[in-house]
């Protein structure tokens, strides 16, 4: 949690396959490239519609065909991929986001966007101000708390744990956010006592 | 005094969440705020959309958003979770008795209007901080001539002051069981009243600690009212010797004659005389039959049971009961301060000190262990004395004379005049009862309000009282007050020493106070006493005004 944040500039780590105003469905520019959970990422354009990766998952590109365990006696995973490099194209990598919010007209709202992303827009990783900027209030957590997908507690966790890091002070952060959570998890106290569990472990 | 404090902005508690009128309102606590740092009894002020409102604390208490958490607590050894869930899943929650409306401060009528009591509550998530020292200055007034710092509220510095003015005009109560600083208390409310000039104190002294000096808890000497205003302050004396051994010459040594105690004195010694209702009535039938005064006197010199048995037949009483009564009032005799005399001066000598604006200080010396002596001469110089004033009084209806000043008497163990089996005949009854009518009101002391008639507990004005624990006297004090249940925890939680619940007319709400220091040199000075030193630069400045400087 304390790692310091990449802070280069990132290109587009894949492209909107699949979308509706809830969610977007990313698949990688390459095998294994997703973000991982938790992380701010954004359609491409001006009018930029923001997601939390929720859930990552690598599975062959034609549903048809399973992959099958192909290492020979004690090969590593490094070896077999060596050895087949038609994998990396028979494989895809793919992330869904939970829509938290996007800018229209240079304003960041955080709550759904009128319409989804278009399909086959790039999806880039956000950088360490926009992170800032997108985390200055938690008005989007009920989005995370409300994911049709994943476990949104352990997204919300990781999120924060992320974005705690872009902070300067990330205790305060985490403090603050804590209690947002705790007021929106009234009723819910086994529940927020896991998210918080997450967040200092 | 504070000046440095009232830099501090008011401490922000949290926000109105729900409550009512009579119930009072809720107020749930900021995570800034513990409940710790709140205390039953706090003033707080409340920041409605149109109207300020001004309550007090009546309740603490403990709150969840989540009935799981109080089964299965979380991991507060992580500060972490202990900071997040402090304040938001866990919280204090503190309810507010709202007291008072202040309205828009802008608004010139309102302050003219003064503080109202409050006939609504605040609105949803009103702000709610701690009351700032501005905010008790315009409850309570500013100190001024007749109103009296008598301390300070909880945890405040500000100056809480009474409204001698109206505190004057009628009876009051000192309440608290012994060692709670009744007496300081009491001194200190008789120095204000002497002070404001408000009216003039006749204080029958039974352990002769308020006249020259008397003793703190902590067994120090304190000045008392004749030390601080000499020039003000008659002490009277009814044991000379003992006035003389401490040091203090009398003004006045007071004497009694058989001949003034009325039928009705013997009814008040009724309880500490041990004596039966037909003992006590049979003085009536003793008066009847010797004819108005001196009755006493030729009851008392008969001898043996046959002459007793006698006259009770004359007079068709009891023959035991009488010989009773006699036996009892013999012990008047003992008193050195009762004479044969039948023109003592001791009620006019008192009346022409007061009609000079100076306050009378009775010390009992070693009377006053003995009871019946106390509520002897208590009643019967103050029936004489109010007997006095109703005259007065009717003659300034009648414009033949002048008001007379308005008399404050002090009592102390009240409870022996108001019963209420003789409340109802007594002097003191009567005064409790009648209110101002005549310009006299009592001041009473008392450790046992429970024994105190009901009827004259709901006539005194105003009631200030240390820590009561009996149920029946806390009862008794709270009987008739709005908010009763509310106080009740109030008074029970108050501290041992120095503090004091006052509420009633001469306050605008009921108020916990931490009674100002008294018996220290710099109390004595915040009380307008100067020591040798300052009189003599005061005399020396006077001098230099009246025949300008002085020259070598």
């Amino acid at each position: 949690m304390n790692e310091p944040p990449e802070v280069e500039s990132f290109g587009p780590v894949g492209e909107v396959v699949a979308a509706s105003t809830t969610e977007y469905l990313t698949q990688c520019r390459a095998l294994y490239g997703a973000p991982p959970l938790g992380t701010l990422v954004k359609s491409e354009g001006h009018d930029a519609i923001y997601g939390i990766v929720g859930e990552v998952a690598t599975q062959s590109i034609d549903p048809g065909r399973r992959p099958m365990a192909m290492g020979r006696h004690d090969e590593t995973s490094e070896a077999v991929y060596k050895r087949n490099p038609q994998l990396t194209r028979l494989l895809a990598t793919e992330f869904r986001s939970v829509v938290v919010g996007y800018r229209a007209n240079g304003t960041l709202h955080r709550y759904l966007a009128p319409l989804p992303p278009k399909i086959h827009s790039s999806v880039f990783q956000c950088d360490l101000d926009e992170a800032i900027e997108f985390s200055g209030s938690l008005d989007f957590v009920p989005l995370l708390l409300a994911a049709p997908f994943g476990s949104q507690d352990d997204i919300i966790s990781s999120f924060l744990r992320a974005a705690s890091t872009a902070h300067p002070d990330p205790e305060r952060f985490l403090v603050e956010a804590g209690r947002d959570l705790a007021n929106l998890l009234g009723g819910q106290f086994q529940r927020l006592n896991g998210i918080l569990t997450r967040l200092t472990s | 005094m504070t000046d440095g404090l009232t830099q501090d902005p008011p401490r922000h508690l949290g926000m109105v969440v729900g409550g009512s009128l009579t119930q009072g309102v809720e107020v749930r606590l900021d995570t800034a705020a513990s409940t710790e740092d709140v205390k039953v009894g706090t003033f707080v002020s409340i920041d409605g959309a149109r109207m300020r409102f001004f309550g007090v604390v009546t309740e603490v208490s403990l709150g969840a958003s989540d009935p799981t958490l109080a089964t299965t607590p979380p991991d507060v050894s992580n500060p972490y979770i202990a900071q997040v869930v402090l304040g938001t899943s866990a919280y204090g929650t503190i309810t507010v008795e709202p007291m008072l409306t202040m309205g828009d401060p802008e608004d010139p009528t309102v302050i003219l209007d003064g503080p109202q009591p409050a006939k609504t509550v605040p609105a949803h998530f009103s702000q709610v901080a701690q009351a700032s020292e501005l905010d008790i200055e315009q409850v309570f007034g500013g100190e001024d001539k007749t109103r009296f710092w008598i301390g300070s509220p909880l945890d405040m510095e500000a100056r809480l002051c009474l409204d001698l003015g109206e505190f004057v005009k009628r009876s009051n109560g000192v309440f608290g069981k012994s060692g709670t600083g009744k007496t300081f208390l009491t001194r200190l409310l008789l120095a204000g009243i002497l002070q404001s000039d408000t009216a003039v104190n006749l204080v029958f002294d039974m352990q002769s600690e308020y006249g020259w000096m008397g003793y703190s808890e902590a067994g120090n000497e304190v000045k008392g009212l004749k030390q601080l205003f000499s020039s003000k302050v008659a002490v009277f004396s009814l044991d000379e010797e003992s006035s003389r051994r401490r040091g203090l010459t009398p003004d006045y040594v007071v004497r009694i004659g058989f001949d003034e105690v009325q039928p009705e004195d013997v009814q008040m010694l009724r309880e500490t005389l041990d004596l039966s209702d037909v003992a006590a009535d049979a003085a009536y039938a003793l008066q009847r039959h010797f004819g108005g005064k001196g009755w006493l006197r030729e009851f008392l010199s008969l001898e043996g049971r046959e002459s007793l048995f006698e006259l009770a037949n004359d007079i068709g009483v009891n023959g035991q009961a009488l010989a009773r009564l006699h036996n009892r009032l013999t012990r008047l005799q003992r008193l050195d301060f009762m004479d044969e005399g039948s023109s003592h001066d001791s009620v006019n000598q008192i009346l022409t000190y007061l009609d000079r604006g100076m306050h009378v200080v009775l010390e009992f010396g070693r009377y006053g262990s003995n009871l019946a002596a106390y509520i002897l001469v208590a009643n019967l110089l103050t029936r004489r004395i109010h007997e006095r004033y109703v005259r007065r009084k009717e003659q300034a209806a009648g414009r033949t004379s002048d008001e007379p000043r308005p008399l404050v008497i002090t009592i102390e163990e009240a409870h022996k005049f108001l019963t209420p089996a003789v409340a109802e005949q007594t002097i003191f009854g009567n005064i409790a009862r009648e209110m101002r009518k005549y310009n006299v009101t009592l001041l009473v002391v008392d450790q046992r309000p429970s024994g105190i008639d009901s009827e004259v507990m709901s006539q005194l004005g105003t009631k200030i009282t240390c820590l009561l624990d009996s149920e029946g006297d806390v009862n008794a004090v709270l009987t008739g007050v709005s908010g009763n249940r509310k106080l009740r925890t109030v008074l029970s939680r108050l501290e041992s020493k120095q503090q004091a619940l006052a509420f009633g007319h001469a306050l605008p709400m009921p108020v916990v106070v931490r009674i100002r220091d008294y018996g220290t040199p710099d109390s004595y000075r915040e009380l307008g006493f100067k020591d040798a030193v300052e009189l003599k630069a005061q005399v020396e400045r006077d001098v230099e005004d009246l025949f300008g400087p002085l020259d070598g």
